[in-house]
């Protein structure tokens, strides 16, 4: 009985544990999700204000989207695959899916420096810097204020009334400034900036963002504005807006040109920008329009970046074939040479061998500048040196042909480990029966290896070689790295393509580095390497079939 | 009884004069045959190993040369600490140095538990929408982030309204983007690495009333731990070379990752700082390179699978 009863006891004991162990378990897994979710929502309704605040619609909307499907998918007991899918799947819509559809919508525009925002802020830009010195008006006597660290003016109106104003703060009537005959000399709340402050600078000369400092007089725009002189900053002068902008009209009304004369200039909507005569208003900027096919079209057929633009693609093809191509048959070499088990110390060897793909690839990029340079390069100094009459190549800078050699000799270092591995496993993986029934058959080495070897080999090496191409082909780095996509031809700008440029580094001096960044031409050039990309992916697809492993 | 010892010396004698001849033809024969079989791929090997080492010998010299980069840079004639103190005090290089380390390994730590989440769903679950969702990753991953660049860019200028810590000079926002590529590159590696894993396991461990989320951790996790790690490391390597995104977002060198750094001592023709620039690329490649060499052989297996080093 009491036996029993040990045993009852015992066995419920353990069955307690058992789920007290799994409701502990449970439980803790369940607050670590619970402090998760609401960090996250937290996070996630704290940004939803923000963006409504800042008037970001689009990402308000998107997070308030997003928050509602991942509280959906954590709390729901239904949505299970989903719980381990959401994470990821939320940066990779965000940081991959969306910036390329952004990508492709940029491309149809005509964004850039000179096209960045909105036709009213456009326009507002060009009344702006479109400022002339009023002759007419007085030059009045001013006092340099500080708020902060920002700078104010203030002077005394024709009613001896103080008046203050900052920039985009219109002057307005202070009355509880002092005033010292037509000098204002205090103003509450502001630090006034006395000469002596300004004498280390050279006397009255007043510095930057004194000379930037435009007051408006009123509210009233075409008013005018006023300013310091540039010798001198206790004396204000009177601006106008050179250019008026009329709304009937739809156009710039420029009166600044020296014959006095008005020149009017159209607002074209097509092109985003103000014209006159076909040419587009000089002192400033346009504003951000869909221009259609525009971009592809000047890409192919505008005289200048349709040839720069055919260069490029066709060194690109290049530069990624004959890398894929050496670095294959020198792998391959490599591998056959020690496809041994004979070779003593072939495992440290191979470790040697590999080095130059462990040694990360942007560092390998600038090392070789260094032992690629005319004057003090180890390859022209020692490796060459020794030749008599040897005068030193100019690899990465001579000419467009050497830089292009160069590249694909870097390459060649730094990618034959990679292929090297890669075929030395292929070859191992070929069974060893097939070789000796061959040599039944009485094949000889040539044909074992023509017949036999080589095709498999390719079976199962040809995906790599794909993506290898794919990933030469936008290899930005190396090229950057190493020539800067140069040599650029003389007479070109710093930012021009060059001898060596690959699509993808003209994408981003064209969008990037350049003086004049035109993000429309270079989204543009960016979905055509996105379709090359494609095709190559299509075409890698039905080789490897690689799609049918999904199923 | 001496006739018969002297025979015994004879044919002993005769026997070694004898077996010393055909040994040293035979000794010869082999000799030449070792030659043509092995001995040249041994020199072979050398002058690959030479092809392969020279210029990372040439890298660590020149972070001891005091006068790299200067028409009188020397080969192992000169030692000095030179550049790499000047490395440290002009130039916030430790701090650089800290940054690849963080972004390195968040993005590492965030690919390997977001690929995997995503690689168990694949493997395990079957639900609507998973064929799709497996070809559309199978062909995200072919476009690489780095062609959108200039809509990051933008992206990242709309986020820094609403969320600073997502905009510009942050470590976040380069994370938050390298995390975009997470699913796309890896999904498909662990995918069939997940499906290697007997499925008979699972279905054990439901039976004993595991939930899914005990099953994913504590059963699947650790036997595909050395995929984990290959995923991990190629992550963290791809984000330590990854140079156009951390140039757009990170504008001051306090928060500069090392591939930012090391340009900018040599990227522009002036103010070339090779000396430095040598020493800070050994004392970071170190730790990539001990890394990659100890745990090639999952590397290679990786890469075969199809990742390629970035």
């Amino acid at each position: 009985m009491s036996n029993e009863t040990g045993i009852d006891r015992a066995a419920a004991k353990r069955r307690r544990q058992a789920t007290e162990a799994h409701a502990q378990s449970w439980g803790a897994g369940f607050f670590v999700k619970l402090t998760l979710m609401a960090l996250i929502d937290a996070l996630g309704v704290y940004g939803v204000w923000t963006a409504f605040k800042v008037g970001s619609t689009v990402i308000g909307t998107v997070l308030v989207v997003l928050l509602i499907v991942v509280n959906y998918v954590y709390f729901a007991k239904r949505a299970l695959p989903a719980k381990y899918i959401v994470p990821g799947m939320v940066f990779l819509l965000i940081f991959q899916i969306y910036v390329m559809i952004n990508t492709a919508y940029v491309a149809f525009t005509n964004y850039g420096d000179r096209h960045m925002g909105t036709k009213q802020d456009a326009i507002e830009a060009i009344v702006r810097n479109s400022q002339v010195l009023d002759p007419d008006a007085p030059v009045r006597p001013v006092a340099l204020l500080l708020e902060g660290d920002e700078y104010h003016l203030a002077y005394v109106d024709e009613d001896g009334q103080a008046q203050v104003g900052g920039q985009d703060e219109p002057f307005a009537a202070d009355p509880e400034a002092t005033v010292e005959g037509d000098q204002v000399t205090a103003v509450p709340g502001y630090t006034t900036v006395q000469e002596a402050e300004f004498e280390g600078l050279g006397g009255t000369r007043p510095t930057k963002p004194v000379t930037d400092l435009l007051v408006p007089l009123s509210s009233d725009p075409n008013a005018g504005s006023m300013k310091v002189m540039a010798t001198d900053f206790t004396r204000g002068q009177t601006y106008r807006p050179g250019v008026e902008y009329n709304e009937a009209e739809d156009a710039l009304i420029d009166r600044t040109s020296k014959d006095g004369q008005e020149i009017v200039y159209k607002a074209n909507n097509t092109t985003g920008q103000f014209e006159a005569n076909g040419q587009r208003y000089p002192g400033g900027g346009g504003w951000k329009v869909m221009v259609g096919f525009d971009n592809f079209v000047k890409l192919f057929t505008d005289p200048e970046i349709a040839t720069t633009f055919a260069k490029v693609f066709i060194w690109t093809v290049v530069f990624a074939f004959l890398s894929v191509a050496t670095t294959f048959f020198a792998g391959l070499l490599l591998a056959l040479v020690f496809n041994s088990d004979r070779i003593r110390g072939l495992k440290f060897y191979r470790v040697i061998m590999i080095l130059p793909y462990a040694f990360p690839g942007f560092m390998s990029a600038l090392l070789w500048k260094n032992l690629l340079n005319k004057d003090y390069g180890v390859i022209n100094n020692v490796i060459l040196g020794w030749i008599p009459g040897f005068e030193g190549v100019d690899w990465l800078t001579g000419s467009a042909l050497t830089a292009q050699v160069s590249v694909i000799l870097v390459n060649l270092w730094l990618g034959y480990p990679y292929m090297f591995l890669v075929c030395t496993g292929a070859l191992q993986s070929i069974p060893g029966d097939i070789m000796e029934s061959a040599k039944v058959d009485g094949a000889g080495p040539v044909k074992r290896f023509s017949k036999i070897t080589l095709p498999l080999l390719f079976v199962s090496v040809a995906p790599l070689l794909i993506s290898s191409f794919a990933f030469n082909f936008n290899n930005f780095n190396l090229i950057y790295m190493l020539t800067g996509g140069g040599p650029i031809p003389p007479g070109d700008s710093v930012n021009d393509p060059g001898g060596t440029d690959i699509m993808i580094s003209m994408v981003y001096k064209l969008a990037g580095v350049g003086q004049n960044p035109d993000y429309g031409l270079a989204t543009a050039l960016s979905i055509i390497i996105f379709i090359v990309v494609g095709l190559i992916a299509v075409f890698s697809f039905r080789k490897t079939r690689s799609l049918e492993d999904v199923m | 009884m001496s006739s018969e010892k002297q025979f015994r010396d004879y044919t002993a004698g005769t026997a070694r004069g004898f077996t010393t001849r055909t040994d040293a033809d035979r000794r010869a024969a082999h000799r030449k045959a070792w030659w043509r079989e092995v001995g040249w791929r041994h020199i072979v090997a050398v002058v690959v190993s030479i092809y392969a080492v020279f210029p990372l010998v040439f890298v660590v010299n020149m972070a001891f040369d005091p006068n790299a980069g200067l028409a009188n840079q020397s080969i192992f004639k000169s030692f000095s600490l030179q550049n790499f103190s000047d490395l440290f005090s002009s130039r916030p290089f430790g701090q650089q140095l800290a940054n690849t380390l963080i972004v390195g390994g968040i993005t590492a730590i965030g690919t390997v538990l977001m690929g995997a989440a995503a690689a168990y769903a694949f493997s395990r679950f079957r639900f609507q929408g998973r064929r799709f969702t497996l070809t559309f990753l199978l062909v995200v991953q072919m476009f690489p982030q780095l062609l959108a660049f200039v809509a990051i860019y933008l992206l990242v200028l709309g986020l820094q309204e609403v969320f600073p810590v997502l905009g510009m000079n942050s470590l976040v926002t380069v994370i938050a983007i390298y995390l975009g590529g997470a699913l796309g590159v890896n999904t498909f590696l662990m995918y069939g690495f997940f499906n290697t894993v007997p499925v008979s396991l699972d279905e054990a461990a439901k039976l004993d009333g595991a939930t899914h989320a005990q099953i994913y951790w504590t059963i699947i996790l650790r036997m595909v731990a050395p995929v984990l790690a290959v995923v991990g490391l190629l992550s963290f390597i791809s984000s330590f070379s990854e140079f156009v995104i951390a140039r757009l977002v990170l504008t001051q060198p306090e928060k500069w990752t090392l591939a930012v750094a090391l340009y900018d001592m040599v990227g522009s023709e002036r103010h070339q700082v090779w000396g430095q620039f040598a020493a800070g690329a050994v004392i970071s490649a170190i730790p990539v390179l001990v890394l990659f060499l100890f745990l090639q052989r999952y590397i290679v297996s990786g890469l075969t699978a199809g990742a390629v080093k970035g």
